[in-house]
């Protein structure tokens, strides 16, 4: 058993669902389509663990502007008025099987991998922001001012938008999301990742089981995040 | 022919005149081609992985820019790695003798990880 998937089992303890890393020299397959299941029962109003681990995993540093700095996930709150009910519930780029996103892109910047996973090439992005108000889902955001401290893994720079990459970098090395790895380790585990096209795989069990939630899903761009408990 | 010669000298006097390129040395053993052919089609090569690693999804191809940096870049004498395009340093100083300006940087981490544990 390799260090790697040690550590996994250490975190599957939390009932995440082990990944394998992605073949070197062997493209993303479309026989994955990576997927996440947020508990929002689970998760609490005040926490901001995954936001946080978003932010210094991906080198995300802000001006301080709220309404513009670079957020990839964010905690909205949500209140049924009728019974009082609230919700917290984390939000980013929901990784739609028909994005709104890639559809406008006039340059083919915004793109699905074929796993599912949406991004944007920032080497032919043109910071048009099409993508931005495409997307209903409020899960892009663009880079205003010059970039310093990127993390190797994530290049990110002035002038494009850029959005959740549902960690890509650590998904193709085995590893989970640092939103989910965080969820995990520091509150009380309310994400779950893996592969829905996999029937063996926990979330898709839990997704054939339960009663899930893609939030907009009136708008059928089949989200790859679903929620629970909302 | 003796005006052609000169012509040419004159064209090539002001590149002889420029001091070459010192390049700090780097921290592998051998580059991934030959240095000639890195001179010329590292950019090239580049461009062509940065397309299959990104909307492909291939990892571990030969030509990274990631591992450019983490083989190239230098630290200081405190430790801390210097921006790989900061004066005299490798991607810099041969692309300032050449005058071509490389946007790479504008994005991509000019520093490698300095601790893989800590992510």
């Amino acid at each position: 058993m390799t260090e790697l998937s040690r550590r996994h089992l250490i975190l599957a303890s939390g009932a995440i669902l082990l990944v394998s890393p992605a073949q070197a020299g062997q493209p993303a397959s479309a026989a994955k389509r990576w997927g996440l299941l947020i508990d929002t029962r689970k998760c609490a109003t005040d926490c901001t663990v995954c936001v946080d681990a978003c932010k210094s995993e991906m080198g995300l540093s802000g001006h301080d502007r709220p309404l513009t700095d670079a957020q990839y996930i964010r905690k909205v709150d949500v209140k049924d008025p009728a019974t009082g009910n609230a919700h917290s519930l984390p939000v980013m780029c929901q990784h739609c099987a028909k994005p709104a996103c890639v559809d406008v892109c006039p340059t083919g910047a915004s793109m699905k991998r074929a796993d599912g996973i949406v991004l944007v090439d920032r080497h032919i992005c043109i910071g048009c922001r099409y993508c931005m108000m495409a997307c209903p889902y409020k899960a892009r955001s663009f880079a205003h001012e010059e970039q310093t401290g990127q993390k190797p893994y994530l290049p990110r720079g002035k002038g494009t938008v850029e959005g959740c990459t549902l960690c890509v970098h650590r998904i193709d090395d085995g590893r989970l999301p640092a939103c989910v790895e965080a969820c995990a380790a520091k509150a009380k585990g309310a994400m779950l990742f893996g592969d829905l096209k996999d029937p063996t795989s926990e979330i898709a069990k839990r997704v054939a089981a339960e009663a899930t939630t893609r939030i907009r899903a009136d708008l059928g761009m089949e989200p790859g995040v679903r929620y629970q408990g909302i | 022919m003796g005006g052609l010669l000169l012509m040419l000298l004159l064209v090539t006097l002001p590149a002889l005149a420029a001091d070459l390129p010192s390049l700090p040395k780097p921290k592998g053993e051998a580059c991934i081609a030959a240095n000639d052919v890195m001179r010329r089609d590292h950019p090239d090569m580049l461009k062509h992985q940065r397309d299959d690693t990104m909307r492909l999804g291939i990892r571990g191809g030969k030509a990274s820019l990631k591992d450019c940096v983490a083989c190239h870049s230098t630290a200081d004498t405190a430790g801390k790695p210097v921006p790989i395009n900061a004066e005299g340093q490798f991607c810099q100083s041969c692309h300032a003798y050449a005058a071509v300006k490389p946007d790479c940087f504008e994005c991509h981490a000019t520093t490698p990880t300095v601790k893989e544990a800590s992510r």
